[in-house]
């Protein structure tokens, strides 16, 4: 591409630097008894955001993905709404965001006074804040070495490997070629490839990342009997994980792997990553890996990806927080049925309409016009689907025996 | 005619591009063109066979193994849970062919 042809745009700066494609105030609850106020004040205004955890017994994953989720470049202010009662805490959440340079307020609902009044005082809050970063955020060009681009698929079937996911692939490589950044996730539908997935290392660090995370995502799949393929997918024409997991990898792309991220963590360099969400290993086994379409989002959304692409063959309703999704699919049957839902027919490569690399051009365009502020689909339609769960991932051993 | 798609050379099945029925003349195209009859109904998304695949031969589709066959299948055939399983998901042999629901959790 020349020059005059790179896409560039108008975004958002945060005070670490990062650019944001959204300038968006979010909404954190810490318990499952707090989500209905969360929701409540959030309600009716649509750059409010809310995202939480139901759990009362925290969890460091789940801390920690509360804490990237709120410190992502497309948000420029939270709010951390307790109950009181529950492990996670508010005020910890909300000074961790603080440090971040970008305000951050909490409160608890016990010290607020109930329902009505916890309402009332998170929409003061929440009014402000966003007065305040529309007003005091400064504007700044962004290209597309300033974007982290996330892909997820979900409700796959044969068209997806065919088309959706390899266009989806052809924006990875421009994304990554123009100095950007691109994760995709999923090692648990790698199952099948692993001389293929090894042979696209970088370098013998990001091979033996890559080596080790297919092999968890095996034993996982093994020890809880379920491998990552739903009655949708067969009844959609795929036979078996093999088979789906070569249709996923397509989304890929063809540029080199430069290692394994875990959830919450962010890509230490630009160039196309993997993201591995299987659990640890633990006593509780806590976690199911990629247990719905929306966990998936939410961690890349978490690792900062500022606009992520969601390739679905049988068709999805679902959207996301903080960042928008733009849904993809192979399948111009599902474009035409779910037609309101989904942004880009891939479909056309099949019909022999368009070439692949046409296709992707077309898709990285829109991309940039979401970026630039155009609503995706889901997004204008108001979805906000987010998930976080318990899971064990990457913490230390835990203190056994008596405390002194 | 309805069109299915050779993805790669090695490939033994063919992804259909629209919903072809049993007797019906189908048109490969991709990494190689030929015409052949599908042997059953068989949906957009599904595979049918290039070459006859001989019981506990590998099926192979994106020039990579995606299974193994449970049966003999002839040319034509449709390809699926019926005949193909995985080699790492035991699971899914238990799943209903046409829609792919799951049979082993118990409502009850």
């Amino acid at each position: 591409m020349s020059n005059a042809l790179i896409p560039s745009w108008t975004g958002f700066l945060r005070g670490d630097g990062r650019k944001g494609v959204r300038n968006l105030v979010l909404i954190i609850y810490t318990v499952e008894c707090a989500k209905f106020v969360a929701h409540s004040i959030a309600a009716g205004e649509d750059d409010v955001h809310v995202i939480g955890f139901p759990g009362c017994y925290d969890n460091q994953y789940a801390v920690r993905m509360m804490l990237s989720l709120g410190r992502h470049p497309n948000v420029g202010a939270v709010l951390a709404v307790g109950l009181g009662c529950e492990y996670t805490r508010p005020d910890r959440i909300a000074e961790t965001i603080a440090s971040s340079d970008r305000p951050a307020e909490w409160f608890r609902i016990q010290d607020a006074g109930g329902t009505r009044s916890s309402i009332e005082q998170g929409k003061r809050i929440v009014l402000r804040m966003r007065d305040h970063i529309r007003e005091a955020t400064p504007r700044v060009p962004m290209r597309l070495a300033d974007l982290t681009i996330g892909a997820e698929c979900g409700g796959s079937d044969g068209t997806s490997g065919l088309a959706g996911n390899p266009v989806v692939g052809r924006v990875f490589d421009r994304v990554v070629d123009a100095g950007g950044t691109a994760i995709f996730e999923e090692t648990v539908e790698m199952i099948g490839l692993k001389s293929i997935i090894l042979a696209r290392a970088a370098h013998d660090t990001a091979r033996s990342q890559l080596e080790a995370a297919y092999e968890k995502a095996v034993r996982y799949c093994e020890d809880v009997r379920q491998f990552s393929v739903a009655p949708g997918n067969f009844a959609g024409g795929l036979s078996t994980i093999e088979e789906k997991s070569m249709g996923a990898f397509a989304k890929g792309g063809s540029q080199p792997l430069q290692g394994v991220i875990r959830v919450s963590q962010r890509p230490p360099s630009p160039g196309l990553w993997i993201l591995d969400s299987v659990p640890d290993s633990h006593f509780m086994q806590f976690g199911y890996t990629n247990p719905n379409d929306t966990e998936g989002i939410m961690d890349l959304i978490a690792a900062g990806a500022q606009v992520v692409l969601f390739v679905t063959g049988r068709g999805s309703v679902i959207g996301s927080p903080i960042a928008p999704l733009v849904k993809v699919t192979g399948n111009s049957r599902t474009f035409e049925r779910m037609s309101d839902d989904m942004d880009y027919d891939a479909g056309k490569v099949l019909s022999g309409d368009q070439t692949l690399d046409e296709a992707g051009d077309a898709l990285l365009a829109l991309i940039t016009r979401v970026a630039a502020g155009q609503m995706s689909k889901p997004e204008a339609l108001g979805h906000r689907e987010y998930f976080v769960m318990y899971k064990h991932q990457d913490t230390p051993p835990l203190e056994v025996g008596c405390r002194a | 005619m309805s069109r299915a798609f050779k993805i790669h050379a090695a490939d033994n099945v063919a992804t259909l591009l629209a919903d072809v029925s049993a007797g019906a003349a189908v048109h490969v195209l991709g990494e190689s063109t030929r015409n052949l009859v599908a042997r059953d109904q068989i949906m957009l998304g599904h595979k049918l066979a290039l070459t006859p695949i001989g019981a506990g031969e590998t099926v192979i589709k994106f020039g990579v193994a995606i299974g193994c066959a449970t049966r003999d299948i002839a040319e034509g055939e449709w390809v699926h849970l019926h005949n193909l399983a995985s080699a790492f998901d035991h699971r899914s042999k238990t799943l209903d062919v046409e829609t792919g629901a799951a049979t082993d959790t118990k409502y009850e």
